[in-house]
């Protein structure tokens, strides 16, 4: 193979362009939590619960706080007396931070202990002796409501069974009248299994409480760093003033490092209790077992259409496993996050989605690894359930969406959810995707290959998303709306800053960002600094998750330049002496219309702005604008993937052999990072389609807590990727761009499903599909994959 | 006990724990935090350098098992100001997103192509298999290697 295109060095606005925080990274002089090290620090480890649901009926710590080297331990009781033994959830629930009367899950925190070094720590662990007294685990999310279940929460006053909520959309009568007149309705029990983002780095915080000012400095792997700040405030009662939150360099997100994890507060406590500087960061097994894992929805799905294949109605029902405690990290209207929309990129007559979540014995946690708010169940579901359609009907699946896509000309469209679509057109993605794939070629060969007993499949996904949450009247977390602030300032000699509210974790938001600036202003991506990750130097606004960035902070970022260009207009005429309206914009200069050579350049302005010059009246100096962005909906970027697949007929492996994705995301800023995001989610889809599962077993024991048994895809694993690309902007971004760090993952699972069952010809089977799950679907009894229970 | 070694180029001699792991030693007792950790069974290669020369799991050795052993790490790779041709292909083809499995990897990849100039996609694909990228998909990281492959010398890059 041979390499790509090289990126520009420097282009002034979009196009692809080197990082700008590469040259750290590639000399290993990233900064990431573990790096920091500050005087007098001292390092945390938790202790953690052995069972799945135990009552804990003393807790011993005289050995460990007698070890020479440690400084504090610290239990539920005492943090009873600081009211921090239970924090608010994400979900109008509450999480324990220390256990005090149960734990719930297996890994739960029971006790920190605060030392010199971290294997002191680790040693002293050890020597704390919790006396347990085990109880029965709920670990079948199916089995949770059973009359004689065991009660999880019998902290919430009045609790007498395991749900936790009921939540539907759609109209359920125009549904039910849908499939009573369909010709053909399709049934399929489907679950979308347990698994976890699994960033590189794991999570970890340093916090240091400076005693004298009373000012708390925390440096974590946040995702949301404005968010966390205002969540201490809230639950600590710490002055919001006093706290400073930064993110240093993050090692992967993915979602895992959106909320506020018991270790976070044990490390605030830790440095209140300690005078020092405390760190703590989890090691892998703490990571796969106790922060936020994703999924793991159990959904009963029905498709409904006319024997022609015009699909009529969608309808599901979904139990949704939310583990010992709510914490899933959504808007506060979702408690399903944006599951309604698995009404997808088809034209339906009605649709109808009823969920309830459930607790388990299991971590909390619930939305994560890049699902945009639980889309990538939505789009899964869908997704298989055409398929399945598809193989009643006898049809060519990609005839059969093409059948049924919702047409360019429709758009805006709504949906029957609710959901406003605010542009698409399906069909020309589609169609590319089969030519790059040579789709009908690909059928004859499966067909010649069928003949000769080889296993050989194609899927077909193709996923609309709902990204850019979103409008303040209708999204909040916690009570805070969803919008993002920006700040643009052109320094005196012209160069710039900009400081947002957003935080990258890996997608290269100190390039994006610049290069948004330097398509609206004309200054050098080189030359502006994009300043993110710290609470005290930047706007408010609720952070990176749900491929918001884009959508939102770049809105804001694109609209605060335009101010400072507006500002910069009136300064110009003053300069040249003429009106502001005889003025026009040429990326980097105003000049004067019909006479482009009497102009002054963005650099010339600035030094104005900050100079002696008599400014125009009404124009204050210097050269600045900000923005606070509530966007007016959400965007909808789409794709079609094309997946073909190989099984080896005697291990029944599956070997992944092409991949074709076309994404359209609108313009893109930096179509090199774009790319980028989009190889990294087609390897989540590989790793979630066949490999990756949080499993447990009847005691509920965590099957999946290393990488040696939750397994993610290598380089072997994954294809090179084929890409494709079609543009269609969203009419109410200020850019027209939509998002797209989470697409992949989102839709790619169901197509490599798809292509696996379409090798094997069997209509559904569950993920992971491993050679075990393929093997036993052949016999026509594929197991489920979340219990190691036959 | 007290364990010398040799760290790019320069000796030095700590007084240690036995079971201090490498990965501990080279970030916490040296400051060369361009070393990684990313799991706890030597499955991910976030933590990979070279001992004598090969690329091994740092968080697989004890300190004293490096005694006397020449160590060399991502800190090692720019000489002279001037990146390698890996660092400069990593840049060049986006090999890297969040930047944390990156050290490990261009280790690897320095590696192999010092003893395979020329290596097919296959070739590289195997060389990188031990070490996991949340990020990239491989892709990229695959095209960096090739880039590198195919530009020798190194030449400064904008990076
Ligand atoms: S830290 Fe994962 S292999 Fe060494
Ligand atoms: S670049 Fe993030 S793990 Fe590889």
């Amino acid at each position: 193979m041979t390499v790509t295109q090289e990126p520009e060095t420097n282009p002034i606005g979009f196009g692809r362009m080197q990082r700008k925080e590469d040259a750290r990274f590639v000399r290993g002089q990233g900064n990431y939590i573990d790096d920091i090290v500050l005087p007098g620090m001292l390092h945390g480890a938790i202790l953690r619960s052995p069972y799945a649901h135990a009552r804990i009926k003393s807790i011993d710590t005289t050995a460990a706080e007698a070890h020479p080297k440690v400084k504090a331990v610290i239990t539920g009781a005492l943090l009873e007396t600081l009211g921090l033994a239970w924090i608010p959830s994400l979900s109008a629930d509450v999480v324990a931070v220390l256990a005090t009367d149960k734990v719930r899950f297996q890994g739960q925190e029971v006790a920190f202990v605060v030392a010199e070094d971290r294997y002191s720590a680790r040693d002293a662990l050890e020597l704390i002796d919790v006396d347990y007294e085990p109880l029965p685990a709920v670990v079948d999310a199916k089995r949770s409501l059973d009359p004689d279940a065991p009660i999880i929460r019998d902290d919430i006053e009045g609790k007498t069974n395991n749900h936790i909520f009921d939540w539907d959309a759609g109209n359920k009568e125009e549904t039910d009248a849908a499939f009573a007149k369909a010709d053909v309705v399709v049934t399929e029990e489907m679950l979308y299994p347990r698994v976890h983002p699994a960033p590189m780095e794991t999570c970890g915080q340093i916090s240091d409480m400076n005693k004298v000012t009373g000012k708390l400095t925390i440096w974590c792997t946040t995702q949301a760093p404005h968010a966390h700040r205002t969540i201490y405030a809230l639950v600590a009662g710490l002055p919001e003033h006093q706290i400073r939150v930064v993110s240093p360099d993050i090692g992967g997100g993915f979602g895992n490092k959106v909320g506020i994890y018991p270790g976070y507060v044990l490390t605030v406590v830790g440095s209140i209790v300690t005078g020092k500087p405390v760190k703590w960061v989890e090691d892998r097994s703490e990571n796969l077992m106790s922060t936020s894992f994703a999924r793991d929805y159990h959904m009963h799905g029905e498709i409904a259409a006319t024997s022609e294949g015009k699909i009529l109605a969608l309808r599901t029902k979904t139990l949704a496993d939310h583990g010992a405690f709510n914490n899933t990290a959504q808007p506060t209207k979702y408690p399903a996050g944006f599951f309604h929309i698995f009404t997808g990129s088809y034209d339906l007559e009605a649709a109808y989605c009823e969920v309830t979540g459930v607790y388990t014995n299991k971590a909390p946690g619930g939305v994560a690894y890049a699902c945009s708010f639980r889309v990538t169940e939505a789009s899964y579901l869908v997704e298989r359930l055409v398929d399945c359609l598809a193989d009643e009907l006898k049809m060519d699946p990609a005839e059969l969406r093409l059948k049924n896509f919702i047409q360019p000309e429709q758009f805006p469209y709504t949906c029957k959810t609710g959901w406003e679509y605010d542009s698409g057109d399906y069909p020309r993605a589609m169609r590319l995707a089969m030519d790059i794939a040579g789709y009908e070629q690909l059928r004859a060969e499966q067909v010649e290959k069928r003949a000769r007993g080889e296993l050989m499949g194609i899927g077909i996904s193709f996923f609309t998303e709902t990204v850019g949450a979103g409008p303040r009247k209708h999204m909040d977390i916690l009570g805070l709306g969803m919008a993002d602030g920006a700040e643009v300032r052109v320094h005196p000699t012209g160069k710039a800053v900009v400081r947002l509210s957003v935080q990258t974790q890996g997608q290269g938001h100190e390039t994006t960002f610049a290069q948004i600036v330097a398509q609206e202003l004309g200054i050098p991506p080189l030359d502006i600094d994009v300043v993110h990750g710290d609470t005290d130097n930047t706007p408010f606004g609720l952070g990176t998750y749900g491929s918001r960035s884009t959508p939102v902070s770049g809105a804001a970022v694109a609209i605060a330049t335009r101010r400072v260009r507006d500002k910069a207009r009136l300064i110009a005429a003053t300069m040249l002496e003429v009106s502001p309206d005889d003025l026009e914009w040429e990326k980097g200069k105003w000049f004067v219309k019909g006479d482009p050579s009497t102009a002054k350049t963005i650099q010339e302005i600035a030094l104005a702005a900050h100079g002696s010059m008599e400014l125009p009246e009404g124009v204050e100096g210097h050269l600045d604008g900000s923005c606070v962005y509530d966007p007016p909906n959400l965007t909808y970027p789409f794709g079609a993937y094309i997946c073909v697949v190989d099984i080896d007929p005697e291990t029944l492996q599956v070997k992944v052999r092409r991949f074709i994705a076309v994404d359209d995301c609108g313009p893109r800023i930096n179509p090199m990072i774009v790319e980028g995001q989009v190889h990294g989610g087609l390897a989540d889809g590989v790793g979630m389609a066949l490999m990756e599962v949080i499993a447990f077993d009847e005691d509920g024991n965590c099957l999946g807590g290393s990488f040696m048994d939750y397994l993610l895809p290598t380089s072997m694993e994954c294809p090179s990727w084929e890409l494709g690309e079609t543009v269609t902007p969203s009419p109410h971004h200020p850019l027209g761009v939509k998002g797209v760090g989470e697409s992949a993952t989102v839709g790619s699972p169901a197509a490599i499903v798809n292509a696996v069952l379409d090798a094997i010809g069997v209509r559904h089977a569950d993920m992971p599909l491993t050679s075990a799950q393929v093997w036993r679907a052949t016999e026509g009894r594929p197991f489920r994959t979340d219990l190691a229970i036959e | 006990m007290q364990v010398t070694m040799t760290v790019n180029g320069k000796e030095v001699t700590r007084d240690v724990e036995p079971r201090l792991l490498l990965v501990h030693f080279i970030r916490d007792e040296l400051g060369l935090t361009g070393t990684h950790w990313g799991c706890d069974t030597s499955n991910c290669g976030a933590c990979v350098l070279w001992m004598d020369g090969e690329p091994v799991k740092s968080c697989t050795v004890l300190t004293p098992m490096a005694a006397g052993r020449e160590i060399r790490t991502v800190e090692d790779l720019e000489q002279d100001g001037v990146l390698d041709p890996i660092q400069q292909g990593f840049v060049s083809q986006h090999g890297l997103q969040c930047g944390f499995c990156t050290p490990g990897m261009m280790m690897t990849c320095r590696h192999l192509l010092d003893h395979n100039p020329d290596p097919s996609e296959h070739e590289i694909r195997v060389a990188i298999s031990g070490q996991i990228c949340r990020c990239t998909g491989y892709e990229n990281i695959v095209r960096s290697v090739r880039w590198a492959a195919e530009h020798t010398t190194s030449e400064e890059v904008s990076a």
